[in-house]
């Protein structure tokens, strides 16, 4: 009897292996542990959440998602991205929270031909010399969020900038960025340890000069000890604080009321009117109970953009030639309303200005107030001479 | 430079200095006392922050808070003391390093599981969240709370140690331990209550800065580093030179910082100064370490040589 039930249960599962069609593997490698982890967070729920409203499906096809924690250190990101290759035998990877993690694995991905759909990070040289067709970008490159912030001091006219960093590559390209469109003078550049958290001596600095606004870029937990120091010394009162990603989803709930009126420039924020961001904010608000990061929105398009591209193909993604040229259409309904891609395959899109409200409900969120620069190109693009596939 | 920026960054390191002061007692105590390398003392910062911050938020009163962050990281330094690490005491301090250590490691995955990975928010309470008027500046009102909360505590500190019986017993205990123990004083009792107390002002230090800075998992270990060079400058064992030491690494770290960056602008071009400057501000403090250690190994006020008076 056992043994008649077993063989019945084997057939029964030989059948349902041979009608069901074979899971689109995408892996997906992130940020998820560590003070940084509610960034990496953000783009593998918003990724999941996508899936999720597709049916599990992207294009019409299953996908199945393997999760990775590349947990900041590129020698990690690169033994689970070799797992990922060699033993998931992934067909697309996605995510890729920070800079240093980019550069550890964005060759060993592309030359193997696999597509890599970038959702946060976008160091400089391979948005130039060393890009690659199999790599698409959904957020920006690192200095464009920074020309947004350049752009939008220079059209307010404030004379006298002073602009603060940590002492990091990520740092010294937030202030270039900011330089290369910013028309007046920058008075200072303050560059803190990367393991600084008390800002009293450079803030007494900064009070003593009385700049017309401050631009500062301190990611994550430096950002939220730098806004509440900045706001306990009375600043706040005296001057406006420019930023990129201070003030951003991951940071405000923690910084509520002491971020209120901080500028802040990226690609997209939560208030965007078009339909498709309507959808994607309720539907992850609803899911996760928080409003979603940018960081969740580029990744959302991320998804976005592989489910037209998949379906583009009817499924077939090793046909790369067609693969590659319905990712590079770009056809696909973005958060941010305008999206098409550059001769590097990162965006050429509009990018704005934010200041910190309250919403309805007391929280601290981004309201649109700027768009400093429309369908904006990277400083690097010209670099890029893209091989055929 | 003027007096006003030069007073406002003093203050600055002041107060920087009374929270370092704060951690650097009970750390010193503790190994004055016991010959124990707690590493895991800042872990016990990061849960005064943690207990603060939650029952600040649940309660809205700081009074609260500060009770909830001494108790509770008092607690958990008795139960540390009582059930993992007596057995450490007679061990050399290799292997206090390594358990403390993964002590430390085991706290932040704690905190990471209860209350996540991200960082949480802690309020200035509403009564000083102003700034106040000194000298003809304005400087951050909870700063300056803190700094006289700091000396306030020092002062019990010294009276406790110096007026008390048990302050009496602690300090033969750090001069010398064994003869304390062989006039039949109960030794054991003694180092908990030393280390509960030197838990608890951790906890206190701990919340205090929680509404400075991001209260998140791993919080703790920037200030242990700080807090090793206080007791190294100051000496081992000795209150006096916590005190001192905290002070003197304080003011200089904080006067660094501030003005390291234009003094190497006058020296240098402007790109060797902006990437030197900073990192030459940081060095600061362990420079000094260094010349101590070279010149005053036992420290600038070492226990035991009459300096805890």
């Amino acid at each position: 009897m056992r043994k008649l039930l077993l063989a019945l249960a084997a057939a029964g599962l030989m059948s349902v292996g041979a009608s069901a069609q074979a899971p689109l593997r995408i892996g997906f490698v992130g940020e998820l542990s560590g003070p940084q982890a509610p960034l990496g967070q953000d783009m593998y729920d918003a990724f999941m959440l996508a899936v999720e409203m597709n049916g599990g499906k992207l294009g019409g096809v299953p996908v199945q998602v393997i999760k990775e924690d590349s947990q900041l250190k590129p020698d990690v990101a690169n033994q689970v991205v070799d797992k990922l290759l060699d033993k998931d035998r992934v067909q697309i990877v996605t995510g890729i929270t920070f800079s240093n993690i980019m550069m550890a694995v964005h060759k060993k991905i592309t030359e193997r031909g696999v597509f890599l759909i970038g959702s946060n990070a976008g160091p400089s040289p391979i948005a130039g010399a060393q890009c690659s067709p199999y790599f698409f970008s959904t957020s920006w490159q690192n200095d464009n969020q920074a020309e947004s912030v350049g752009k939008f001091a220079s059209d307010k006219g404030y004379r006298n900038v002073i602009a603060m960093a940590p002492n990091y590559q990520a740092g010294k390209d937030a202030i270039a960025g900011f330089k290369r469109m910013y028309k007046g003078t920058v008075s200072d550049e303050i560059y803190t340890p990367l393991n600084q958290q008390d800002f009293s001596a450079e803030l007494a600095q900064v009070a003593a000069k009385r700049p017309d606004a401050l631009y500062v870029f301190y990611p994550g937990g430096l950002g939220v000890n730098f806004v509440k120091q900045f706001h306990q010394a009375g600043l706040n009162r005296s001057m406006t604080v420019m930023s990129v990603s201070t003030a951003d989803g991951t940071t405000l709930p923690a910084l509520r009321d002491t971020a209120l009126g901080m500028m802040t420039g990226t690609a997209w924020g939560p208030d965007f009117p078009n339909e498709a961001n309507q959808k994607f904010v309720a539907a992850f608000e609803k899911k996760y109970n928080r409003i979603p990061s940018q960081y969740a929105a580029q990744s959302y398009d991320a998804a976005q953009l592989l489910d037209s591209a998949i379906r583009k193909v009817r499924g077939k993604v090793d046909d790369k030639t067609a693969f590659h040229a319905a990712l590079k259409a770009a056809d696909f309904k973005s958060v941010r309303g305008n999206f098409k891609f550059g001769t590097n395959q990162f965006p050429v899109q509009d990018y704005y200005m934010f200041d910190v409200v309250k919403d309805a409900k007391g929280r601290a969120t981004l309201r649109t107030v700027a768009k400093p620069l429309s369908n904006h190109v990277d400083a690097y693009a010209a670099q890029c001479n893209m091989k055929p596939l | 430079m003027t007096t006003q920026l030069a007073l406002s960054q003093l203050l600055n390191g002041l107060q920087l200095g009374v929270l370092l002061f704060l951690m650097a007692a009970g750390l010193t105590l503790v190994f004055g006392i016991m010959s124990f390398v707690n590493l895991a003392h800042g872990s016990l910062y990061m849960l005064g922050a943690y207990f603060g911050a939650a029952t600040f938020a649940n309660t809205d009163s700081f009074l609260l808070a500060l009770l909830a962050a001494v108790a509770g990281a008092a607690a958990v330094g008795l139960v540390l003391d009582r059930f993992a690490l007596t057995r450490l005491y007679e061990r050399d301090h290799l292997d206090q390093v390594l358990a403390t250590f993964g002590l430390i490691l085991f706290f932040n995955e704690v905190i990471r599981i209860i209350w996540g990975p991200g960082s949480i928010f802690m309020q200035v309470p509403e009564a000083l969240s102003a700034t106040v008027e000194l000298f003809g500046f304005a400087y951050p009102a909870y700063r300056f709370a803190i700094i006289v909360a700091g000396l306030a505590v020092a002062l019990g500190l010294y009276l406790l140690i110096q007026k008390t019986r048990i302050g009496m017993l602690i300090r033969a205990g750090a001069t010398n331990p064994h003869m304390v123990a062989s006039l039949g004083v109960d030794i054991k009792g003694l180092n908990t209550l030393v280390f509960a107390l030197g838990a608890g002002l951790a906890g206190l230090a701990g919340v205090m800065a929680g509404p400075i800075i991001s209260v998140q998992p791993g919080m703790g270990e920037p200030v242990l580093i700080l807090t090793l060079v206080v007791i190294i400058i100051g000496g081992l064992g000795s209150i006096r030179g916590a005190f001192y030491g905290a002070l003197i690494v304080g003011v200089v770290d904080t006067l660094g910082r501030a003005f390291m960056p234009t003094v190497m602008r006058a020296l240098f071009e402007r790109n060797t100064a902006d990437a030197a400057g900073p990192a030459l501000a940081s060095m600061l403090i362990y420079l000094l370490m260094a010349v101590v250690l070279a010149l005053r190994p036992q420290g600038l006020f070492p226990a035991g040589s009459g300096a805890t008076r």
